[in-house]
């Protein structure tokens, strides 16, 4: 169990105020010059040494991210935060904004320095309002204290954050999609190459980071790479915010050692499965797009990167949805695959026309209609989905239902006969 | 609710308002405003846009109606009607839905509607579904208007729909009286 002191966001159930006095007494912001002046590369080292992989879902190592900027481009170069916080299950980024967001915000700087970015954008989804207005108050906090603006702290780095508000699509979560609904059109992911670190907003190199990837950077800097990386396993290191939501008797967001067993999680936080840890039926461990795992594998699975895609899952963001056996487990993805029909952009036709039809088949089998027929076309058609498309979204849209028949799907076409029969 | 043609403008605040949004951005990149100005136009309009006023903001920024358009329609925080004077945004996505989100529903069409996306006969409210609002771990879930109520039941929704009636509206956050997302203990 991760020790209080080893805690990143110490304030992250905002006990106390996010104000800058506050955040300071907490140690954010706390002669930031000083790693200023230690330089690029040492930054970029650090964070390479710190292993941290991104905490927005694909887990990318970050200081190798960041290595990928052109070092001498003509170019404005931009950092941008991704705080569109979206997938079903996961709500970390919104505690960090509404209680920690000097760490958020030190971290851009630091983060903008590495990069050459003189400036930076935070794209938060346009529902987090209440939040949105917390951290424009706290970055007009660090305006005023001049730890951001010109010579920012004092390091002789000039430094802009913007804050920009998004307004209800799930797609602008990803990264290209961000850039296009910041230029200020529709949120339809580009194709890629070119890379938005050659050709990002405003066709300038870029880089897009998770919130959470940022708000550590001035922590992981302070206390060094290698405390960081002491967390967790190999590959898989440092300290993460999980949610754990769903079937559980005290749901919450909680920050834990990277590679905690997936059972004394939820046992130690939230309070045990309802009715037990035996009633539990499985668990979609990393946000809405990472297949479930059943009970079975529950017991022993670590809560990391590696340990999650071994058993054909995925750490995602670290939203943990638990549900126990009184859910009805096609109706639970059903309404996943009615997400991804929602949230679809478009632009694809194996996507803007799989994920309806997906979603309808679903609808079938939960009304007891199908066949075992329906279902290997079904997941046929899944498969066509999966790498066809511009972005991730068909690959989520098909993962959870994928998911659901390779544990499920004796259980299901039992019931399926039992409607027939009846 | 009609609005005459290009009879709207920003008031004196909003057209403030608009030019510090516009400042955020690179001068040759007045499109990148289309969002937070629409929004804006959204806030000053009863929480609705008509197309003559996203044509207002379009020839603000000196961009197609087209593309502001598209701008509209794709996003779903964008209302091209009126939703009465609070929009109730239940989300049904399997977290919410895991913890009693169909109770919630059955609350808002008891007391605002039995049809989402219709205002009550007061005038006062219309309900609709909407995907993850992102406090999953606070489930299940309103957003009414700007504010989240979390941790919700049947009763508690309509306590909190019963305090917009009653013009005192209840405190946001979670209803069940715990602190922010941490476990209760």
């Amino acid at each position: 169990m991760l020790k209080e002191k080893d805690k990143i966001f110490t304030n992250l159930f905002g006990d106390e105020p996010f104000h800058l006095k506050n955040a300071q007494a907490r140690g954010d912001w706390d002669n930031t010059k000083e790693l200023i002046k230690k330089g690029r590369e040492w930054i970029i080292d650090e964070m390479k040494k710190s292993e941290l992989r991104g905490r927005g879902g694909a887990g990318f190592p970050t200081g190798l991210k960041w290595s990928f900027m052109p070092k001498d481009s003509k170019l404005t170069n931009y950092l941008v935060v991704n705080a569109d916080e979206s997938e079903p299950g996961t709500c970390k980024d919104r505690d960090m904004i509404r209680n920690e967001p000097h760490k958020l915000i030190e971290g851009c700087l630091l983060a903008s320095f590495a990069m050459n970015a003189h400036t930076c954008y935070i794209y938060i989804r346009g529902e987090y309002f209440n939040e949105a207005v917390v951290l424009q108050k706290a970055i007009d906090e660090a305006y005023d204290a001049g730890l951001i603006g010109k010579n920012a702290a004092k390091s002789g780095w000039d430094f802009d954050i913007f804050l920009h508000r998004g307004a209800g699509a799930y797609i602008c979560g990803e990264e290209t999609a961000l850039l296009e609904s910041l230029e200020g059109k529709k949120g339809q992911p580009r194709l890629k190459p070119p890379f938005p670190a050659n050709k990002g907003l405003y066709g300038s190199p870029t880089t897009v980071n998770n919130v959470e990837t940022i708000a550590v950077v001035p922590t992981i800097l302070r206390r060094g790479g290698e405390w960081f990386s002491s967390f967790g396993r190999p590959k898989n290191t440092g300290t993460k915010v999980f949610c754990i939501s769903g079937h559980v008797n005290n749901p919450c967001n909680i920050e834990e050692e990277m590679s905690i067993p997936l059972r004394e999680l939820v046992e130690k936080h939230a309070g045990g499965v309802t009715g037990g840890w035996d009633n539990l039926k499985a668990v979609i461990p990393g946000g809405s797009s990472v297949p479930l795992i059943p009970k079975s594998t529950c017991d022993t699975v670590l809560m990391d990167f590696d340990s999650l895609s071994a058993v054909k899952s995925g750490l995602g963001t670290a939203a943990v949805i638990v549900m126990d056996k009184s859910t009805d487990l096609v109706k639970a993805i059903s309404k996943l695959s009615h997400f991804y029909k929602h949230e679809s952009c478009g632009q694809c036709t194996p996507c803007r026309e799989g994920t309806g039809w997906m979603w309808r088949m679903m609808e079938k089998i939960g009304n007891g209609h199908a066949s075992s027929n329906d279902i290997d076309k079904l997941l046929d058609v899944t498969k066509q989905i999966e790498g066809h498309t511009i972005c991730a979204l068909g690959d989520a849209a098909a993962w959870p239902i994928q998911g659901l028949f390779r544990h499920f799907r004796d259980e299901i076409e039992e019931q399926l006969k039992k409607t027939k029969a009846a | 609710m009609s609005n005459q043609k290009n009879a709207f403008v920003f008031n004196k605040e909003n057209e403030i308002k608009a030019k510090e949004i516009l400042l955020k951005y690179p001068t040759d990149r007045r499109q990148s405003a289309i969002m937070p100005l629409l929004d804006l136009a959204q806030r000053q309009n009863e929480n609705w846009l008509s197309r003559d006023i996203v044509e207002y903001v379009a020839d603000y920024l000196e961009m197609p109606f087209i593309k502001a358009w598209e701008v509209v329609t794709f996003y779903s925080m964008y209302y091209t009607k009126y939703n009465g004077k609070y929009l109730v945004q239940v989300c049904g996505t399997t977290p919410c839905w895991l913890r009693g989100s169909d109770q919630v529903i059955k609350a808002c069409k008891e007391v605002i509607s039995p049809e989402p996306n219709t205002v009550s006969s007061d005038g006062l409210f219309s309900w609709m579904q909407v995907e993850c609002l992102g406090a999953c771990v606070n489930a299940p879930l309103v957003q009414i208007n700007d504010d989240y109520y979390e941790d919700l039941t049947y009763d508690t929704t309509k306590n909190v729909l019963q305090s917009l009636i009653d013009g005192s509206p209840l405190s946001i956050g979670s209803q069940s009286g715990r602190k922010s997302s941490k476990a209760v203990s």
